[in-house]
């Protein structure tokens, strides 16, 4: 299979090859101003990627169909936003941005499809898409047979690390470590119930926080429980934490599920002022449906907020609500997206070149300095350097930040003595 | 395992886990009444029957937005003017849907189960056109959200106490309906012999319609119902569909009764088990239960005694 593909590609390969080194000569003629404006797309694109003298394409794929789709159009309305303003600025290497947009359809094979058809039909210089670890498990062999780029933007269990992509969220160990550290020496907190959907995400983050508390913070746990995702009634483990009285509820439940655990949570009497609550999985996004009453007083550990004080941050929520209505909320997943274009864009013009190679190569070491989240860096293992930040979750659905690591977290997918 | 609990946290946890079991119970029969009048009356299976639960929902969800702007006096008795609306609305669907779809297939009725489910995938679609993909938050009024301190230990939630109200009022109706009513009467009678009812004078078609009607308008209270406990979303119907599948064909698929006391027998199993095991290792012992008792008794827990 692999030789069949080796013996298709050399004669378009070599055309393109011949091309760049006939526009070589004509290159070396130009004014020396007109070559920094837009470099001769022979010489930035040598792969065969769907680059012209004035467009380059990139592929945005999302759920717009589907369970996820609740979750996901955050996510694309980001990346179009961060794409508009680049090219509103010039593009990338003098050439507009192109996007091309396709549904995964909250369907695995879907997003393999549609990735494949991205990079083959497409070829796309990078794309920005996927949410669920399933989709981005689905399309990594696609990107990875194909050399393509993606950009990654939730944050998610860790435990992977390819070439091919990016990962714009925070990996688990350093969403988790640093607010449960925060919640043993703030409040005291000593015993802890885990609640989680049934699935890889939960399951792996609830592990590294079992490892956490009772190696690091000498806590127990004293219980953990998992549900079918979409499962809808909680009233006995509600009771259960009635009877064990947790110092705090730790919970990564998902989807509909999330909502009726919250509201069922109220309804029980158990009051989130008095009961530390602390959450892996509710950004304002989720607080849009669970209803900013049923949860306020809840804390939720992200690397971003809404509400954050920083100018970079102001300008992008003004920006955001400009292009997509002032009532959008705004939640972690989202501003990660918003990275990856500019990440993308930062180590295309480092590197000179679209070739996915090279920006790959150009990318560790990155800083983005006007993140909404603050700066971010990337690390040679693709994830980003970050802060994590605790917040409580206010009636209104907006989250007031109580709690910031002073230092930016490396990024650490393969944590030793977590696993 | 009690071992380390007070007598009195210990019973008042055994009341208030009673109460989850019998919220439970409730919930279950209320997703199950529109589902066991459909499928158990008509022999239809409507994989769209969620769908017809979450429009309850979303007309919820518009009419607290309504008494929220309009009427912001009367909005603490909105959820029952929205719960009539809900059933209104979901009947008058379902009868539009029986009469432009389901009535071309009563004779085939393995194909009604792709022709509803084709129809709660475009629902589900229009609802993410008209609301958007996003879940929603429905407004309460204050005196559903909370709970009763019975005693310094013992709370039970309030809205799960009104879900048991409506339930059970919403049954006796469902049963006088159809065991005390001309109305009931023609519906059994089409049931059990088509042509004969219509040499009787019995309008066959338009009492398929009222029946379909009636099942969807439940299903609709239901989801209106169900915003106090759960999430209302373009997809959320899904979510109820196999538990509410699963209590009506345990329950012996033409028996009123039968469904009740399935609802019973699943949630007692359910919460009793999520209590002493883990959430999903009580699904499955649940599920496998079920699959057993079903495989000695095919007919379900209840059956009509059938000539063959």
């Amino acid at each position: 299979m692999a030789e069949d593909q080796g013996n298709g590609l050399p004669s378009a390969l070599r055309r393109r090859l011949l091309m760049g080194l006939a526009g070589l000569p004509a290159m070396a003629l130009m004014p020396r101003t007109s070559f920094a404006a837009a470099p001769a797309t022979a010489a930035v694109n040598t792969t065969g990627l769907a680059v012209t003298d004035t467009e380059v394409t990139v592929g945005v794929l999302h759920s717009l169909t589907g369970t996820m789709a609740i979750s996901e159009t955050g996510a694309q309305q980001a990346e179009k936003l961060a794409i508009s303003q680049i090219n509103d600025a010039g593009g990338v290497l003098g050439r507009k941005i192109k996007i091309v947009q396709e549904d995964g359809a909250s369907d695995w094979p879907t997003f393999a499809e549609k990735a494949k058809k991205l990079l083959v039909n497409d070829h796309c210089a990078a794309v920005m898409g996927c949410w669920t670890s399933a989709s981005r498990k689905a399309v990594l062999p696609v990107f990875e047979q194909y050399n393509g780029l993606l950009y990654y933007p939730t944050f998610y269990e860790g435990l992977e690390q390819s070439k091919n992509v990016f990962y714009t969220g925070q990996e688990a160990t350093q969403q988790i470590l640093a607010s449960l550290d925060w919640i043993h020496k703030e409040k005291g907190a000593k015993t802890f119930f885990f609640i989680g959907s049934d699935y890889i995400w939960p399951r792996t983050s609830n592990k590294i926080a079992r490892k956490h508390v009772e190696n690091v913070l000498k806590g127990t746990v004293v219980g953990e429980e998992y549900f079918p995702l979409g499962h809808t009634q909680f009233n006995s483990v509600i009771n259960k934490l009635k009877l064990k009285k947790p110092d705090v509820i730790f919970t990564d439940v998902v989807g509909g599920s999330n909502v009726a655990f919250y509201k069922q949570l109220k309804a029980a009497g158990i009051d989130l002022s008095k009961q530390l609550l602390l959450t892996i999985s509710v950004t304002e996004d989720e607080i849009d449906g669970i209803g900013g009453d049923n949860i306020a007083g809840a804390y939720s550990c992200m690397k971003y907020f809404q509400s954050l004080k920083n100018p970079n941050n102001e300008k992008f929520v003004a920006a955001f609500h400009k292009m997509w209505g002032d009532k959008t909320v705004i939640g972690d997943v989202t501003q990660a997206a918003y990275l990856g274009p500019f990440l993308w864009k930062m180590a295309v013009e480092k590197a000179g070149s679209f070739d996915v190679d090279k920006v790959v190569a150009a990318s560790p070491g990155l800083e983005f300095k006007e993140a909404p989240e603050g700066y971010v860096r990337i690390d040679p293992n693709h994830h980003l350097w970050s802060k994590t930040r605790v917040a409580k979750a206010l009636p209104n659905g907006q989250f007031e930040v109580v709690y910031e690591s002073p230092e930016l977290i490396k990024p650490d997918p393969f944590p030793k003595g977590y696993q | 395992m009690f071992g380390d609990y007070s007598l009195t946290d210990l019973s008042s946890i055994f009341v208030m886990q009673g109460f989850a079991g019998l919220i439970l119970f409730s919930v279950y029969t209320l997703m199950a009444l529109g589902l066991a009048i459909i499928f158990g009356q008509m022999g239809v299976i409507n994989m769209a029957h969620g769908e017809f639960m979450i429009l309850g929902a979303y007309v919820t969800y518009l009419c607290s937005g309504f008494f929220q702007t309009h009427l912001p006096a009367l909005f603490p008795a909105y959820f029952f003017v929205a719960m009539a609306l809900a059933f209104v609305a979901s009947g008058a669907l379902g009868m539009l849907v029986e009469w432009a779809l389901i009535r071309h297939l009563y004779k085939r009725p393995l194909d009604t189960l792709l022709a509803t489910w084709g129809l709660s995938l475009i629902l589900q679609q229009t609802y993410r056109t008209v609301f958007g993909a996003r879940e929603v938050g429905v407004e309460l009024p204050s005196w559903l959200i909370g709970s009763v301190q019975v005693t310094d230990s013992i709370e039970i939630p309030i809205n799960g106490m009104f879900v048991m109200a409506i339930t059970t009022l919403i049954t006796l109706g469902v049963a006088l309906l159809m065991y005390r009513s001309r109305f009931g009467a023609q519906v059994r009678a089409v049931v059990q012999n088509r042509p004969m009812a219509g040499a009787v004078g019995i309008d066959t078609e338009k009492v398929d319609r009222l029946t379909f009607g009636l099942g969807c308008g439940i299903a609709g209270i239901a989801g209106s119902a169900f915003t106090m406990v759960g999430s209302t979303g373009p997809t959320s119907g899904q979510l109820y569909i196999v538990d509410t599948f699963l209590i009506v064909v345990f329950g012996g698929a033409a028996s009123l009764l039968g469904t009740i006391a399935s609802a019973f027998s699943i949630s007692q199993t359910q919460s009793t088990l999520e209590f002493f095991l883990s959430g999903s290792t009580a699904k499955v012992i649940t599920l496998l239960a079920v699959v057993g008792i079903l495989m000695l008794r095919p007919q379900g827990l209840f059956t009509l005694k059938v000539r063959r």
